[in-house]
């Protein structure tokens, strides 16, 4: 009998998950509702993943908004909320909204914790924990690749890999005399910094969000990176630094004790009684100096993908992300796939230069859901079933997307709602797929409609009209309330429809 | 490649970026950030808005009008700034013909990049004159 407590020992499973933070527990959910035999393994000893510690302070970045639909277990909810994983049952949807205090949108550390157990608990996710994956041995076999896992635990084989283990080691850069520093992630408790002159290197969020927490304890704080920072609200996207932690520009720009530079760190020495930090200004070269008693790297994190690399696995950026196929799969080795923050490898187009929302929950919960569609389909005989969309239904339903899809919303630009139209199979809703799939595989005649921003504050549906090989894109105008089912949009996309399904303007 | 201080090396190599000293490149790289292309995947797409500069690190891409090739691109080429420039989609397909390593700007961002980094502006501006004496060339 095997213990309960100590699921999936080691053997082979055709596929096996590394991860228990929200990309593991949504792949391991939907794996487990299309049947799919698999092993969930976890360093950690419980679910939750990076939201066990972080962030430090405050609260999360990400808002859940319990009153912003009657519904909370319903599809469109999601929109609202940006915590909770995605399920089918009415009654694991929308779990956050539960495990919330009513004093903010966005909620605690614990409070995430929390809403991921529940989750992990009543949907019956199992996961061999404190299990550690150490390395991997690819073997080429007359059936394809497998993979084969030395864990803490012992020896895993399988076919498809999935990591969902974040992008959690903490990178600091070569920078003479760094460990003078500290990373972010061995930030201790608040009231130790008090009095204390900190220097923060890094003008991301988590630099902003240790300025943030420390304004009331630190006595001085400089943050300095070589490129100027940019706030949310600049962006009008998720690049920049977050609107909750804007009040360190504030008191920056009224000379209040914050300071923020754009300069790189030439060197970290210590000297009598203090922490010497030397600068290069980016805009002139001229050094600049100061001693401080702390410096906290706040320089970002990579993804611990162990020996994947020697095994074949691209990585880019400072991040170390896995190159990858628009479905999460390694773009160099077949088998093995992504999912979590990690997924924001797959960038996508970046139109007008936003990023997918990949690197937060409510943008890679949907991208687990069609990797594992995707996967189920694929290698295991699961097929999503192809919908029969009456023609007079189709304007509906692309307007109805337009307007309401969380998926859309979520992963603007990246995430598309594809309908195809083939003389043997008719009218077919195809799901959800990435948009550079669409863009890029060919098919049947169709359109993929997305939602999109422009950077510069407007949003707006845009229709990709696939005839033959060719591809038009047809943007529609945005709209002041982001309600995209009046009669001109009516109009607009049904004469869109029509190229590919004559008749469906009438509808 | 990883690292901003190593792809401030790698910029440092190219003629665009050449008069450059280390501390604006290391600017620069922490303001374009990198990006990698399996072969066969499109970088940029005829006819669609919205897309970047690109400047390739490392690997070959191909220039692809209408289906058919017209040129390849290597390291520290770069590519998308035409479309940037006119305020148009591009006008060709840029496709990987194996891994391609890049750092892209988004378009909204170049022209600010240009007028703070003057020496790039003019690298680029020479680049053009370039190409446009060469096509004068080849119609005479």
């Amino acid at each position: 009998m095997a213990d309960p407590q100590r699921p999936f020992p080691p053997g082979t499973y055709p596929v096996i998950v590394i991860g228990s933070g929200p990309g593991g527990l949504q792949v391991a959910y939907e794996l487990n509702r299309r049947g799919v035999e698999h092993a969930v393994l976890s360093a950690d000893s419980g679910p939750g993943g990076m939201f066990r510690r972080w962030p430090f302070f405050q609260r999360l970045l990400s808002w859940t908004k319990p009153y912003a639909s009657t519904d909370r277990n319903s599809r469109a909810f999601e929109r609202w909320d940006w915590n909770s994983l995605l399920a089918e049952e009415s009654e694991l949807r929308g779990l956050q909204t539960e495990f919330m205090d009513g004093s903010s949108d966005f909620p605690s550390r614990p409070e995430m914790e929390a809403s991921l157990t529940a989750f992990a608990e009543r949907s019956g996710i199992t996961v061999r924990y404190d299990c550690r994956w150490e390395s991997t041995r690819r073997d080429d076999t007359a059936e394809g690749p497998r993979f084969t896992l030395t864990t803490s635990d012992g020896e895993y084989v399988c076919e498809h890999l999935i990591l969902a283990v974040g992008i959690a080691e903490p990178f600091s850069p070569a920078t003479p005399g760094i460990e003078h520093a500290v990373h972010y992630a061995d930030t201790r408790a608040a009231e130790t910094y008090a009095g204390r002159r900190l220097f923060i290197i890094g003008k991301q969020n988590s630099g902003f969000e240790l300025a943030s927490g420390l304004l009331q304890w630190a006595s001085r704080i400089t943050l300095a990176s070589p490129s100027p920072a940019r706030t949310s609200i600049e962006t009008r996207s998720l690049v920049g630094v977050r609107a909750r932690y804007v009040q360190p520009f504030e008191d920056s720009a009224l000379g209040g004790g914050v300071d923020i530079l754009s300069a790189s760190v030439a060197e970290i020495s210590r000297v009598a009684g203090a922490i010497r930090v030397d600068l290069k200004r980016s805009d002139n070269g001229m050094p600049v100096s100061l001693d401080v008693d702390e410096v906290i790297a706040a320089t970002g994190f990579t993804c611990p993908l162990l020996d994947l690399p020697a095994l074949g696995v691209a990585t880019f950026g400072q991040a170390r992300l896995p190159a990858q196929s628009a479905f999460w799969e390694s773009a160099t080795v077949p088998g093995i796939h992504f999912a979590g923050t990690i997924t924001s490898g797959s960038a996508g187009l970046k139109k007008h230069g936003i990023p997918s929302y990949s690197g937060a929950v409510q943008g890679h919960r949907y991208n687990a859901r069609i990797l594992v569609e995707r996967l189920a389909a694929k290698h295991f005989g699961v097929e999503r079933p192809r919908t029969a969309i009456a023609l007079g239904d189709l304007t509906d339903l692309v307007l109805d997307e337009a307007t309401n899809a969380p998926e859309l919303w979520h992963q603007k630009g990246y995430l598309a709602r594809v309908v195809t139209v083939s003389p043997d199979d008719g009218i077919r809703d195809d799901g959800t797929v990435p948009l550079t799939h669409f863009l890029d595989t060919g098919g049947p005649d169709g359109i993929a409609i997305t939602i999109e921003a422009d950077g510069q504050g407007a949003i707006y549906p845009v229709a990709y009209i696939r005839r033959g090989t060719k591809i038009d894109e047809h943007a529609l105008e945005p709209h002041p309330l982001h309600e995209f089912k009046g009669a001109p949009f009516r109009r607009q996309v049904g004469a869109l429809l029509d190229l590919i399904a004559p008749g469906a303007s009438a509808g | 490649m990883a690292t901003r201080e190593e792809i401030a090396d790698a910029l440092s190599g190219m003629t665009l970026f050449g008069d450059l000293a280390t501390p604006q490149l290391v600017g620069v790289a922490s303001r374009f950030e990198e990006a990698f292309f399996a072969e066969g995947a499109r970088i940029l797409r005829q006819g669609l808005t919205g897309s970047a500069f690109f400047v390739i690190l490392d690997g070959e891409a191909a220039i692809v009008v209408d289906g058919v090739q017209r040129a390849t691109l290597g390291r520290g080429d770069y590519f998308g700034e035409v479309s940037i420039l006119l305020g148009e989609p591009p006008t060709a397909d840029v496709v990987a013909l194996r891994p391609l390593r890049c750092v892209a700007l988004p378009g909204a961002d170049v022209e600010a990049f240009l007028i703070e980094h003057p020496r790039v502006l003019f690298r680029m501006l020479q680049a053009q004159s370039r190409r446009l004496r060469n096509a004068n060339r080849a119609r005479s």
